[in-house]
């Protein structure tokens, strides 16, 4: 697989310029992404006894949080009843904020994958942005069966949900791929993350909706496009009201961090063996 | 038609500050320095592992690598198996190319058996279909049936390496590319891996194989070349290589010895080989006794001091070692100039053998190194596997007549 047939030869001399990925070689070797994923998925609730309850267990607790914190003690508006606002944003930010950390980490935490064997090496981040996927569309059901209890009913919007799901897997592997990147030469990205996650969810709409911002930040908020995307996804998901143009400024912000990671990744690909 | 085509090939590594595992502090306090121009960009150390090198497979050929460690064989294989690129000249390859640098790449502990396999083989380059079709041939090769479904944190090392070269077994590669799998793993593991690879041979793959088994080397692969400091030192027919090779291995770990630390408190000053009448000879008759001479100094005292020597055959097993400890009751310890010759009867086989001296006392070692080699010639007979020839008498004694159908008795327990 992959490496061609006899009649091709395959060439190895050293790189100039940019690379891009070679796709025709990323389809050939799927199969290995879809088998890393499935290593991640299994792995994570081994010997667990909650199981993947866990996938569905963080947003929940997260939200009971939030929602006493923020309407109780601290008193957040929003147009749609706050528990079905905070567990749609937490669904989304956990994802975000979980495979993003996996993300960059997964070159540096396999290094035998990267020192032993030949694939695209793009293969390894994408595969680690997708099993939390399958925690998403868990959690998904647990909003599909509180929202009735709040009469929150999903609008025609809800079928633009593929499209916002696609947005996130843009942003997590666009900053991943930067992140993970650096991550190989210099593991201080290893505890940086923790700390740029933290922070992250301040500027982004998870905890208070983005009307909340001064018009005047409106612009360089939805620089993040962790915002835009949260915001659509309620949209989608819960019948928030549209946030508005600036949404497409995030999903831009998304694609540009998007090729960026995957150029950067590209060209710093091929010395990862000797570097890490 | 060739398999493999490398023109030029090198590959430098850069040592010093630009060195992996630096801090991303460092290295923007260095682009700091570097843009204020506060020193000059210091210069980094450079090392080629591999220089210049050009060589050509053929189809269906299995090609041995050997050298000393830092020669450059490990990365010529990363470059074939594209993990890294290099950094002048191109390899070229075709057909699928597999890379046995490790095995078990990807293993994961909390994954059964079964789960890992499939993994495994993803990582090696097979196809699902491919492993579902010999998944079974697979698990029965390690003979691990019974545990397949259980997590190989619970396997024996001995069947986590099973499987895993299991896994690499059943691939069916058209270039393979071995690097020393054969160091782990018992007796009988490594035959199946030589096992395995004859097969590959056979079926028409092209093998490149590294190791440090000269002996492995020269049964699997009718070519060697010998890799010495990034460069091809020596190309042809893998006895001829490996005879070059070990001759001067000898040789320089013999000067590096004599030459010696002269604070030792023991130095080696010589080593020869002599024959019957004291002589000095590389070649020898198989069948006359021969010495080994050993000359060194004693500059201090050394309590319990001991001289060992032994002599091991072409495929790298001890055939003896002989102490002092063992026989000598008078050990000097005193300082000043020794010679000690060991007087060795003509039991060995012909054929070619190193002799190797260690030096020390029950605290330390002072020296232990292969200094020499020689040749035995003579007469083969028809057992040229043997190590040793004996000459043992046997005693051979009639215990009952032909007519007489009861057996002699065994003795009972």
């Amino acid at each position: 697989m992959g490496t061609g047939t006899r009649e091709e030869w395959i060439e190895n001399r050293p790189s100039r310029g940019l690379r891009l990925p070679d796709l025709r070689e990323l389809w050939q070797y799927r199969e290995l992404a879809y088998f890393l994923a499935l290593r991640d998925l299994k792995v994570r609730y081994k010997q667990a006894a909650l199981g993947a309850g866990w996938a569905i267990f963080q947003p929940v607790v997260l939200t009971v949080v939030f929602t006493l914190v923020f309407t109780r003690f601290a008193r957040v508006e929003t147009a749609i009843p706050y528990p079905i606002f905070a567990l749609s944003g937490l669904i989304a930010w956990t994802y975000v904020a979980g495979s993003l950390t996996r993300s960059t980490q997964i070159l540096v935490a396999n290094t035998p994958l990267v020192t032993k064997v030949y694939f695209p090496r793009l293969l390894a981040p994408v595969a680690s942005a997708l099993p939390g996927m399958v925690d998403l569309l868990l959690s998904l059901l647990v909003l599909a069966v509180v929202m009735p209890f709040y009469d929150v009913r999903p609008t025609w919007a809800i079928l633009t949900l593929p499209l916002w799901l696609a947005a996130m897997l843009v942003v997590v592997l666009g900053v991943s791929l930067l992140l993970g990147t650096l991550n190989v030469r210099y593991r201080d990205v290893t505890h940086g993350i923790t700390l740029l996650v933290q922070l992250w969810i301040f500027v982004s709409p998870v905890a208070y909706p983005s009307d909340a911002v001064p018009e005047a930040w409106r612009v360089l908020y939805f620089l993040n496009p962790v915002a835009g995307v949260l915001e659509g996804f309620r949209w989608a998901l819960a019948g928030a009201a549209w946030p508005g143009s600036v949404v497409f400024l995030s999903l831009g912000t998304a694609l540009v961090l998007l090729a960026a990671g995957v150029l950067y990744f590209q060209h710093a690909e091929r010395r990862f063996a000797d570097v890490i | 038609m060739h398999a493999i085509e490398i023109e030029g090939l090198s590959k430098r590594y850069l040592l010093g500050e630009d060195r992996p595992g630096g801090t991303l502090v460092e290295a923007m306090s260095r682009s700091a320095r570097r843009l204020l121009r506060m020193r000059s960009r210091p210069r980094r150390d450079e090392v080629w592992a591999l220089r210049d090198v050009t060589l050509a497979v053929p189809e269906g050929e299995a090609l041995g690598v050997i050298g000393r460690n830092g020669a450059g064989k490990s990365t010529l294989l990363k470059i074939l198996s594209r993990i890294t690129e290099p950094t002048a000249g191109v390899a070229r390859t075709r057909g699928r190319v597999t890379s046995l640098l490790e095995v078990g790449t990807g293993f994961h502990p909390e994954l059964t058996g079964r789960e890992n396999v499939f993994l495994n083989g993803a990582i090696l380059g097979m196809r699902r279909r491919e492993i579902e079709r010999r998944f079974d041939e697979i698990v029965a090769f390690a003979g691990v049936e019974r545990f397949i479904d259980t997590p190989v944190k619970r396997y024996s090392s001995g069947m986590y390496l099973r499987l895993a070269f299991s896994v690499a077994a059943h691939l069916e590669p058209d270039i393979m590319v071995v690097d020393e799998v054969l160091a782990v793993g018992d007796a009988a593991f490594q035959a199946k891996c030589l096992g395995r690879m004859e097969t590959a041979e056979r079926e028409g793959r092209t093998v490149v194989f590294v190791s440090h088994n000269l002996e492995a080397i020269a049964k699997l692969c009718p070519r060697t070349i010998w890799l010495d400091g990034g460069e091809i030192r020596e190309e042809g027919d893998s006895p001829a290589v490996i005879d070059a090779y070990l001759s001067e291995e000898v040789t320089r770990a013999s000067e590096e010895t004599v030459a010696g630390d002269p604070g030792a408190a023991v130095v080696l000053r010589s080593v020869r080989v002599l024959g019957e009448a004291g002589e000095p000879l590389e070649t020898l008759l198989r069948d006359e006794p021969f010495h080994i001479e050993l000359r060194f100094s004693v500059r201090t005292q050394v309590p319990g001091l001991d001289v060992a020597v032994w002599v091991a055959n072409a495929f790298g097993t001890e055939v003896f070692r002989e102490g002092w400890f063992d026989h000598s009751p008078d050990r000097p310890s005193e300082p000043g100039e020794y010679v000690a010759t060991l007087r060795v009867p003509p039991v060995l086989n012909v054929g070619e053998y190193t002799v190797g001296v260690w030096i020390g006392s029950p605290y330390e070692t002072l020296v232990d190194a292969v200094v020499a080699r020689f040749h035995l010639q003579g007469d083969v007979k028809n057992r040229p596997s043997r190590s040793v020839v004996l000459h043992l008498p046997w005693e051979v004694r009639r215990i009952s007549g032909a007519d007489d159908p009861t057996p002699a008795p065994h003795p009972r327990r």
